[in-house]
């Protein structure tokens, strides 16, 4: 495997396959868009197997001086691969989900789909400052085409604002960016994240950072793009902006923020708390009163994302990978959630919550599998959102009981609007006669609906294959903000351990894998 | 003498190739399009051929009133290529009303650009300025039936020597107060304390200079000159002398008046964020791409003086690279609204006309797409390249500020572009039928050559262009 540019291959499929669908016609840019997400993922898969877990930093590096000022550099550590793995298998379904509610320009559709996932890989792949900038604005333009020609009614208007609210907040992180390279004389990620800023340096590139990342995430109060963007977007460009969009900003916080500006990292946790706690309860009320189904599950996203926030600010390994796991959680249950959304709204066309009702009668594997998204969103356990959350609260606890208690009411509520919306289209009598005529799933929802459902509860049950690759990183992270960390309320104390498992570990080991493999 | 004739080649080239096309086109008659056309092409590329065999050298003549250097070089290849390429798309568009006197003002015009780009005298500026300008006004009355192209042309030339007077009363306070018209002992005059009137010298030619690169305040002729003049015209002042005027305005800054960098850097600074911001702002109302394109210039002239306003050898290579940036991106787009043409041959200019265009001529509609998000300059589109070399330069001459007020203000700018995107692609169909065939094979390889080279190929030319550019900015440092 070693000599094969796999990261460089990965994104060059997708691109010649873009150029491809453009000059096809509409069944077989379907086909190939389809045909190259699945090679993407064969080779995501190949990916995985081959990462070596607990090995070096960063694997499958490449670099190459293409650009003269800064380098076409490539590599990947665990964080990145789960982010990689989970853009490669929502890409194929998102094109699944597409193949017969898109009929007008499907080759642009399919190429603007497949330029996406370009984009996005590319971010998590980037191991140089300006080529992880390229690729971060880059998705700008696909997007705003997705929503664009295939949104909804009011699609002008939400295409508009989500260009415009994102690129103000990515111009600020360019000038941060400047600034760096200008006090580090580098452009390398891997060397930057050994670099020690002057703390008064970091404050200033700390705010331009959060100005950019805070609008990706998107976290309270410039979250309002991505309601109208969700409700606008066709089902799959919704699938992909939840999935794998959000994860962007997230991912960004992890990579540059927290390991890069340690101090400012601990200077601003209160600012970051402060705005999570607030986007945890706010946006959940605000879920709870939605009529239109797409919006309730955009508010439900801006609340998991705070939840998201506040567990990487607890800045310890608890709340790090409980985030993580969140993101990758939220990223397979968010999408699905936007594909029974799709379902339905293929055969009604309507989006308005009250025009459904009963559902349970005439689709009851529609029925069984909202259920396990519903769950899944809510946390329940064996599914995957509870473990992200558990343990990102058990480490948001430890920095700070206050907004653990905050973040966990988020929970109670996002209990209630999901639990409301499922009885309010799935229960309840099947008295409308156009709801009647609502057919059951058909194979292609199927096909999408299971892989979906399997992984959620895959990471529910065994969370261990998903937090194995980025434990390392996570210390990694941990270690560097060791020094500015400020001490948490919670003093925990480590328990006796007993006699007979006295040669097993340390307490906090035990610790982290509490939530996962109980 | 006979030495300082060698040096000049390119500048020898332009007069008798200009001269000469004069005499075809006076003894052929105007019909005989191809050949004054060949002529004219002939020399630009021959001139073009000279300032290569010539790239290098670092030498000054006639007294120290011309320099030839690498930085002119750069700047007068681009000039030579822009007005090539206007040479080329003419008779197209003026169909029976194409004249000889197109190609030789279009010579004698970038005779008077290369000089601007060469001069180091207050002299040499204002005769190359005043070649230039001259053979400008004419080329924007050029249709004269045409009600608009008479009224850019008698608009441009008021303005215009108006500015001349500006730029010469600089010109007289600078001499008399530093007494020598030279670049280099003005530089020299200007160590200690200034006075008064060498301040008011500055500022006055700073200004005269500012409306030759349509720089906000000094912008008012802009759109209309942009919308009146026939449009291979409005290519070609969108380019050639964008880049001769902003190659004199650097050589005046840095060179001339450089050590006087309280007295100039606060006007540039002021000069870049009003046309940034005035140059998005203006734009988002226009309903006319000619219009919309030159409130466009405006704003990207803005950009190009915030590497400028760093006053360093990074802020010039930002400047030389965006200029070439710029220039490809500006003829690419004026080449496709040449063909913007309805089923009667009509040109068409109006943006809502343009609905539902990727549906129509989807190449194009693409190729017109990639030049906006350029100019507006999000990546991975290559007018992202030299925004970012601009900015790096201001923020290492510690100008953060202006930095930040500029890439702020260029979401703004964005927004005008992405609305003509949504017009070409989100909305139906407009009434207006574009039919094929309205491009030749050079414009349509034009086209598809710099769309290419503006998407990601042109990252793998920033070594190439870095080395080149920094060639070039060496020698006014």
């Amino acid at each position: 495997m070693s000599g094969v540019p796999i990261l460089s291959l990965m994104l060059a499929i997708p691109t010649v396959a873009a150029i491809a669908c453009l000059f096809a016609g509409d069944r077989n840019a379907r086909l190939i868009a389809l045909a190259a997400t699945l090679v993407d993922f064969a080779l995501g898969v190949m990916l995985w197997a081959n990462f070596d877990i607990g090995g070096a930093q960063w694997q499958f590096v490449e670099s190459a001086p293409l650009f003269g000022r800064f380098n076409y550099a490539l590599g990947i550590d665990g964080m990145a691969l789960m982010l990689i793995m989970l853009s490669v298998f929502l890409m194929p379904l998102c094109i699944l989900a597409s193949w017969e509610s898109i009929t007008k320009r499907v080759g642009l559709y399919m190429a603007m789909f497949l330029i996406m996932e370009v984009v996005m890989i590319g971010v998590f792949m980037a191991q140089d400052l300006l080529l992880f900038y390229v690729f971060f604005e880059a998705g700008l333009i696909p997007m705003y085409f997705i929503i664009g020609i295939w949104g909804g009614a009011n699609r002008i208007y939400a295409a508009f604002k989500f260009f415009l609210y994102t690129l103000l907040g990515s111009v600020l992180m360019l000038i941060a960016m400047i600034a760096m390279i200008r006090e580090a004389g580098t452009t390398d990620i891997p060397t930057l994240l050994n670099y020690n800023f002057p703390p008064e340096m970091q404050t200033w590139l700390w705010l331009g950072f959060f100005a950019s990342l805070a609008v990706k995430m998107p976290m309270w109060p410039v979250h309002t793009w991505l309601p109208d963007a969700h409700v606008q977007a066709p089902t799959a460009g919704s699938m992909i902006l939840a999935g794998v969009l959000l994860k962007l900003g997230s991912y960004g916080f992890i990579r540059f923020m927290m390991p890069m500006f340690p101090e400012a990292s601990a200077e601003f946790m209160w600012l970051v708390f402060a705005l999570s706690m607030v986007a945890v309860v706010y946006t959940s009320l605000v879920a709870l009163v939605q009529s239109d189904m797409k919006k309730l599950i955009a508010y439900s996203s801006v609340a998991h994302m705070a939840i998201v926030t506040a567990g990487l600010y607890a800045l310890n390994q608890q709340g790090i990978e409980g985030a993580l796991i969140i993101m990758l959680s939220h990223g397979v249950v968010s999408a699905a959630l936007f594909f029974c959304v799709g379902v339905i709204y293929d055969r009604l066309h309507t989006r308005e919550i009250d025009r459904y009702g009963g559902l349970a009668v005439n689709m009851p594997a529609y029925a069984l599998f909202f259920m396990l998204f519903t769950m899944a969103s809510i946390g329940l356990p064996g599914t995957s959102g509870f473990v992200g959350e558990f343990l990102s609260l058990a480490g948001i606890y430890e920095a700070s009981s206050t907004v653990a208690f905050v973040c966990t009411t988020g929970i109670i509520l996002g209990a209630a609007y999901m639990l409301y919306l499922y009885r309010r289209i799935v229960f309840g009598e099947l008295t409308k006669d156009d709801v009647k005529a609502m057919p059951d799933l058909n194979p292609r929802e199927w096909a999408i609906l299971a892989p979906l459902a399997a992984v959620a509860l895959w990471m529910g049950v065994y969370p261990e294959s998903f937090l194995a690759p980025m434990r390392g990183d996570v210390t990694t992270v941990v270690a560097r903000l060791a020094p500015a960390k400020p001490a948490g309320d919670a003093h925990l104390a480590a328990g006796k351990p007993k006699p007979a498992a006295a040669g097993h570990g340390e307490a906090s080991g035990e610790a982290h894998h509490a939530g996962g493999v109980q | 003498m006979t030495a300082d004739l060698a040096l000049i080649w390119p500048e020898l080239i332009l007069t008798i190739g200009g001269l000469v096309t004069l005499m075809l086109g006076t003894y052929a008659g105007d019909r005989q399009v191809g050949l004054y056309q060949l002529a004219a092409m002939v020399t630009l590329a021959a001139a073009a051929a000279a300032v290569l065999a010539l790239f290098g050298t670092d030498a000054t003549v006639f007294s120290g009133t011309l320099s030839v250097d690498s930085f002119g070089g750069f700047a007068k290849l681009l000039i030579y290529a822009a007005s090539f390429i206007c040479v080329v798309i003419a008779p197209r568009f003026f169909k029976d009303a194409m004249r000889a006197e197109y190609p030789v003002l279009i010579l004698f015009a970038a005779l008077g650009m290369g000089i601007m780009a060469s001069s180091r005298d207050l002299m040499t500026l204002y005769v190359g300025l005043e070649l230039n300008s001259l053979a400008s006004y004419v080329l924007a009355s050029f249709m004269r039936s045409d009600e608009r192209s008479s009224e850019a042309g008698l608009k441009y030339f008021v303005l215009g020597a108006l500015a001349s007077g500006i730029l010469l009363y600089g010109i007289s306070l600078l001499y008399g107060f530093t007494g020598s018209t030279d670049f280099a002992t003005i530089a020299a005059a200007l160590g200690g304390e200034l006075s008064i009137g060498i301040i008011f010298g500055i500022v006055f030619v700073i200004a005269g200079l500012a409306f030759k690169i349509s720089a906000v305040p000094f912008h008012m002729w802009t759109p209309d000159v942009y919308e009146g003049a026939p449009t291979p015209v409005t290519a070609f002042f969108a380019t050639a002398p964008k880049v001769a005027a902003m190659a004199l305005m650097t050589r005046v800054v840095i060179g001339a008046v450089g050590p006087a960098v309280g007295a100039w850097q606060q006007i540039v600074i002021f000069l870049a964020l009003a046309s940034i911001i005035l140059g998005a702002v203006g734009a988002i109302g226009q309903k006319n791409i000619k219009r919309l394109l030159a409130y466009s210039s405006i704003n990207n002239v803005g950009y190009m003086l915030i590497g400028l306003a760093a006053g360093t050898q990074q802020g010039v290579e930002g400047v030389l690279t965006y200029l070439l940036v710029y220039m490809v991106t500006t003829i690419g787009s004026f080449l496709i609204v040449l063909q913007l043409r309805d089923d009667r041959g009509n040109q068409i200019e109006s943006i809502p006309a343009l609905a539902g265009y990727s549906q129509r001529r989807p190449g194009l509609a693409a190729a017109m797409a990639v030049f906006l998000f350029s100019l507006a300059g999000i990546p991975p589109l290559f007018g992202f390249w030299p925004k970012y070399l601009v900015f790096e330069a201001a923020v290492n001459a510690n100008l953060v500020p202006l930095a930040v007020v500029g890439i702020v203000a260029s979401v703004i700018g964005a927004f005008y572009y992405i609305a003509i995107i949504k017009t070409m692609y989100f909305d139906e169909k407009s009434d207006t039928e574009f039919p094929r065939g309205t491009g030749t094979v050079v414009e349509d390889a034009v086209i598809t050559a710099s769309a290419l080279w503006l998407s990601v190929i042109g990252y793998l030319f920033i070594g190439v262009l870095a080395a080149l550019s920094a060639t070039a900015a060496a020698v006014l440092f």
